[in-house]
């Protein structure tokens, strides 16, 4: 890749920005509310695109340009379906309990409503999620600059080895993000996000302009992709007939409803975002304000990797009896996706039945270095890092705000001063950055390992949000049965996953590990099912043994459970302010792009 | 809040705004040939800029608006 001069100077100049606006909030930094909520005081629309970005990270970008290579317009159903809903719901029900309980993290709210095991089982998950969350976002980052070889006429120029891209790569991400949430905390984190927002419509939007440009518009691409990649909700009755292999009830019931209502509702990432708003009203906007852009970026991310699929496939010149000929490559891939070479023996990857294997992961920055020249091709690459480092600050946040709330203060350290509660994140701040790089070290070492971990991670979210649903509206839940159906759901995720194989999986990390009783057509709807079944464990087992247990007293209880606490008023809004109306435009609109791609 | 974060957006997209649209009037313009042959840099940095400077019209009727509240001189830490 040729970088020149103006591609560095826009990438410097924004960490010149993220620093220097760390450096600047320094001097407020005065309380533990200032560095781990932002003060409350954020106005919405700040904490709302925070909100939004905090799940933007590149693993996302890139993840969703490669699902849409893959399997089509039919991705924007992690939108449509997997958030929209989710966001609503999080909005109108849950953040009058989140923001008016004053608890200070998720695990706190469990705490409050339920009990101290609760939220030690829900905070050490959490914490240890975080940092691997964030590793492997950093390991992801240098990898991809190892890919492009983006370092490589750096590392020439100062006489270092090419293998020290890697290293060169972590270690400046993670200076960086130490740098600015260190000084700045919170606020430092997800001021970053909103840049890093708008860095990412900047560079995706003149690529999905140039891209729709070639191909001959919407209707182009149509024309070249088979049928079934453009549109979101054919072949969704049964799940052979479309590209996900999912039927349309595990795709609401667990992408819709478990998965991403798990995710929005309960993650204290995001949550954490909402936290940080100034009043009642701006939490509550926070999540609704964050399904706006949120639901038309399919279009920036999904779109370019089904252009890229759509793209005729790059030629080279080869001379044949002495002509030379433009002819596309043996095993090149398909349109700019190339085929995947194993790391191992150097050579292209094929699956089982010997067709080889794309790398789907590359659509989007082929797709950049297709389109863009320099200068432009900066401002692009500048939002890919930036977004694969407020994915590594979200989670860094949200990691010193658990540690020192709900396992140092909790556990370690009770009663000691604000002051040193302060010292205490900004010191967690540099451990957790320093624990992110192992992590970034292992994923590299054992990528096995990782995938495990993924895993397990997996089946500890699965139930959580049957936890939450019945604890926010049922006054009866007590903290036994909150307890023992995490511990349950969590195990019937597992034993789901440990009794099903995806369709021409082997048995091992994929499932199956204990007796394969159920083969599902996809990855994917293994995954939904898993969750499926996770939620309704957790939530029969709570349900069941909160009937045995004795309940709490309901006057602990005003203020955490929905019967029990009165309606924040609206009155004195006018009515484009009110989040009742905010919400039913978010949802029509997503109704209006369900039909429209239909 | 301390930082209206709307300074920062605005002068950093201003700032690449010129750059990129300075660049496209004045660098090679072979290079556009993977562009359509759009001169994708200035277009890019014109639009850049009109965010940016609207960005930062925002922040200083924010500003000047807290300061009408606040009274001719507002407490920083307020």
């Amino acid at each position: 890749m040729n970088l020149t001069a103006i591609d560095w100077v826009i990438m410097f100049l924004y960490f010149a920005f993220v620093l220097g606006i760390g450096v600047f909030l320094k001097r407020f930094m005065k309380t533990s509310t200032d560095f781990f909520l932002a003060g409350r005081s954020l106005p919405a629309w700040v904490c709302g695109i925070a909100f939004m970005a905090a799940n933007l990270g590149a693993v996302e970008v890139i993840g969703m340009g490669a699902s849409g290579a893959k399997y089509g317009i039919a991705t924007s159903h992690f939108y449509w379906i997997g958030a929209i809903p989710a966001m609503v719901f999080i909005g109108i029900f849950m953040m009058p309990f989140y923001y008016g309980s004053r608890a200070r993290s998720v695990p706190e709210f469990l705490l409050l409503r339920f009990d101290e095991k609760t939220r030690a089982l829900n905070a050490i998950s959490f914490a240890v999620m975080t940092i691997f969350s964030s590793g492997i976002s950093m390991y992801a980052m240098a990898k991809l600059i190892q890919a492009l070889h983006m370092l490589d006429v750096p590392l020439a120029k100062m006489g270092l080895p090419m293998s020290w891209s890697f290293h060169l790569s972590v270690f400046i991400s993670a200076l960086i993000v130490l740098g600015y949430v260190f000084l700045g905390g919170l606020t430092s984190a997800i001021y970053n996000e909103v840049l890093q927002f708008f860095l990412i419509v900047a560079g995706f939007l003149p690529l999905v302009f140039l891209g729709l440009k070639n191909v001959g518009g919407w209707s182009g691409l149509k024309t070249q992709l088979p049928s079934a990649f453009t549109h979101s909700w054919q072949g969704m009755t049964s799940a052979q007939s479309n590209p996900l292999g999912v039927e349309w009830f595990g795709l609401v019931m667990g992408l819709g409803f478990t998965l991403s209502f798990g995710y929005w509702c309960t993650n204290f990432l995001v949550v954490q975002r909402a936290m940080a708003a100034g009043s009642m009203t701006d939490a509550r906007r926070t999540p609704l304000i964050a399904a706006l852009p949120k639901m038309f970026f399919p279009a920036l991310v999904i779109l370019p990797g089904m252009i890229a699929l759509a793209l005729p496939t790059p030629q080279q010149a080869v001379t044949v009896n002495g002509v030379v000929q433009m002819q596309t490559v043996s095993n090149a891939g398909k349109g700019l996706i190339p085929v995947k070479i194993d790391v191992a023996t150097g050579k292209s990857a094929v699956d089982r039945e010997g067709k080889p294997v794309l790398d789907y992961d590359l659509a989007i920055p082929n797709m950049l270095l297709h389109y863009f020249p320099t200068g432009i091709l900066g401002l692009g690459l500048t939002a890919l890092l930036a977004s694969f480092m407020s994915g590594m600050a979200g989670n860094v946040t949200a990691f010193n705000t658990v540690w020192t709330y709900d396992i140092y203060q909790a556990h370690i350290h009770k009663g000691a001063s604000d002051k040193h509660y302060l010292h205490m994140g900004q010191f967690a701040t540099v451990f957790g950055v320093l624990f992110s790089i192992g992590a970034a070290y292992t994923a590299a070492r054992f990528n096995n390992l990782m995938d495990f971990l993924q895993l397990v991670f997996a089946f500890v979210n699965a139930p959580l949000f049957a936890t939450f649903l019945l604890g926010m509206f049922w006054k009866r839940t007590t903290g036994h049965g909150a307890f023992s159906g995490l511990l349950c759901g969590t195990a019937a995720a597992a034993v789901h996953h440990g009794l099903t194989l995806p369709h021409g999986d082997v048995m091992g990390i994929k499932g199956g590990w204990i007796a394969v009783v159920h083969n599902y057509p996809s990855e994917m709807a293994q995954n939904f099912w898993t969750a499926i079944w996770a939620f309704s464990v957790c939530f029969l087992v709570t349900v069941g043994v909160t009937f045995i247990t004795k309940p709490r007293e309901e006057k602990e209880l005003v203020g955490l459970v929905y019967s029990l606490t009165e309606k924040p008023s609206e009155e004195h809004l006018s009515w484009y302010q009110r989040p009742a109306y905010l919400a039913g435009l978010v949802l029509v609109l997503a109704l209006v792009l369900n039909i429209i791609f239909r | 809040m301390s930082l209206d974060i709307r300074y920062p957006i605005g002068w950093m997209f201003s700032l690449f705004g010129v750059i990129l649209a300075m660049f496209g009037l004045l660098g090679d313009k072979q290079i556009y040939a993977r562009s359509l042959g759009i001169n994708i840099n200035f277009d890019a940095g014109v639009g850049l800029f009109a965010f940016g400077i609207v960005m930062l019209l925002l922040a200083w009727r924010g500003s000047a608006k807290v300061k009408a509240k606040t009274g001719p001189l507002p407490d920083a830490k307020a």
